[in-house]
């Protein structure tokens, strides 16, 4: 893989980049491998990252049935942020954030990570409690964050309308977060896993697997059987259809999350804002769009569409919150599934069948923590026991009662 | 959004409705003698099935009373609703 460089840009400039070599190839899958990794999103495609970059685990294959981030990597509002109220919890996101933080010279590739802030705005004295007490657990935790009075939220966002209907009484800001360019993430990690050997295989289902006497032993996918060493299933809101075909349930429900973008207009607002509240989050993306986000249905669903009044649900507190914006008009909106679980934590674990493991369940937040996910699972699956890190998130958890609650004290894109 | 036959009051707009999961859980009987396995299998794993569900609703805005529809989860397609001890149709 030849490394991108300002010296290589002028170079294929100067040849009216004709020149520019492929990113990654698109091998035949071989009759087996080590470690096959089901699912080509930010977080599979990471997890064969590290399982070759650091694991020395070369024989990787990524098998997508679609193409490369086209699920929820490719749908979601890009937000990072590790502002979470319990250990385990900032042990994982924090964890992301550090990678996040170097991600862009790790991959030779421009991620367009910016730690542009995130405000987290209080409308209650319910509100002003939460943030009190996940502010003071997030600085415990040695993660910045900060409380603004609404005078200094004012400064921050001059165009913010702090009297709406439920006046903005506080904030928290997490100025290390921000956003990332998503579909770059995906592409990053898969040129960087391609450069290390993985065989990246899209347009590629599974359909089954092969296990023998309780141990998987390959796969049967859309163009044929693949053998398999370890299996690492990463596939988000189907991976209840996945482990079904395991033999197993998951503590998991799919639901519609949707987003929509307006038309771009100038830098108008500078950080990301999200307010729990009245459920509303938004940011302005380097081509001027505004990302908003909305809930997600309220049943479980495989559409991704998402339903047309969630759209006037969000787009309500948006106003109420930035009156300037009235007058901006939608582009695009779409939806993408989401696994949630019960305690609205994710699931990194070993399963029911020997050396198949799961990661799931990241529900309605998961784009934030890909280099994070990826890099725990890869060194989980190489070794064959959970990392520390990762260990709290299993799907034991569920029938021994140690739930990681994290719903109700996260922020509003949770 | 769609519309949502309730058995008790007739076709209804979605928005009047809640949704509360997969039907025909039945709460086991024997709950002094289940393990955390067990509890764990009943309170929290779901079939989260793609493609015909069979579910419960809420009609929550009109007359607040339970029952249970068959919708494709791919489509959102509901193809019928039926009362609480109702013998659920085949599709």
């Amino acid at each position: 893989m030849k490394a991108y460089s300002l010296l290589s840009l002028v170079r294929n400039g100067l040849n009216y980049h004709q020149d520019w070599q492929q990113a990654w190839r698109s091998p035949d899958p071989k009759s087996h491998y080590d470690v096959v990794i089901i699912g080509g999103g930010g977080h599979g495609l990471a997890t064969a990252y590290y399982l070759a970059k650091e694991c020395g685990v070369r024989n990787v294959a990524v098998i997508e049935k679609g193409w490369l981030g086209g699920g929820n990597t490719g749908r979601n509002t890009t937000i990072v942020r590790s502002n979470y109220l319990l250990d385990e919890s900032a042990g994982i996101y924090e964890h992301a954030m550090k990678l996040w933080e170097s991600l862009s010279q790790e991959l030779n590739y421009n991620v367009m990570f910016s730690q542009r802030g995130l405000l987290h705005l209080a409308h209650s004295v319910h509100d002003m409690q939460e943030i009190g007490r996940r502010g003071n657990a997030i600085h415990l935790n040695g993660i910045d964050s900060e409380f603004l009075t609404p005078r200094q939220v004012k400064k921050m966002v001059p165009i913010i309308n702090l009297d709406c209907r439920y006046p903005v009484m506080g904030g928290l800001l997490q100025r290390r977060g921000g956003t990332a360019r998503h579909d770059a993430v995906a592409w990053g990690y898969a040129r960087g896993a391609d450069a290390l050997g993985v065989d990246i295989i899209q347009n590629c289902e599974v359909q089954g697997f092969d296990i023998e006497s309780g141990t998987v032993k390959g796969i049967h996918t859309s163009r044929g059987r693949i053998g398999a060493g370890k299996v690492g299933c990463v596939v988000a809101g189907h991976s209840s259809v996945v482990a079904e075909m395991a033999g197993f349930r998951l503590p998991l429900e799919s639901y519609p999350l949707q987003a929509l973008v307006s038309e771009p207009v100038k830098p108008i607002l500078d950080c990301v804002i999200m307010s729990n509240g009245i459920h509303v989050y938004v940011s302005q993306s380097d081509k001027g769009e505004l990302v908003v986000g909305a809930g997600s249905d309220p049943y479980t669903s495989y559409s991704q569409r998402g339903s047309f009044d969630q759209i006037e649900h969000v787009v309500g507190p948006l106003l109420e919150l930035f009156p300037v914006f009235s007058r901006l008009r939608m582009l695009r909106q779409w939806g993408g599934i989401v696994d949630v679980t019960v305690d609205r934590s994710p699931i990194m674990s070993k399963t029911p069948v020997n050396n198949l493991y799961f990661n799931c369940g990241w529900g309605t937040g998961g784009f934030k923590c890909t280099p994070g996910s990826g890099h725990l699972f890869a060194h989980s699956i190489a070794k064959g026991e959970m990392h520390e890190k990762a260990a709290p998130f299993s799907i034991d958890r569920f029938n021994t009662g140690a739930l990681i609650d994290e719903g109700a004290a996260a922020a509003v894109a949770h | 959004m769609f519309t949502i036959e309730c058995p008790w009051c007739g076709n209804r707009d979605q928005s009047e409705f809640t949704c509360h999961g997969e039907a025909h859980i039945a709460r086991p009987l024997n709950t002094e003698s289940m393990t955390d396995e067990q509890w764990g299998d009943y309170v929290f794993f779901r079939k989260n099935t793609k493609g015909i569900h069979y579910e419960r609703w809420v009609h929550a805005f009109g007359c607040r009373r339970w029952f249970n529809a068959v919708r494709n989860t791919v489509t959102d397609r509901i193809s019928s609703t039926y009362k609480p001890g109702e013998k659920p149709p085949a599709n």
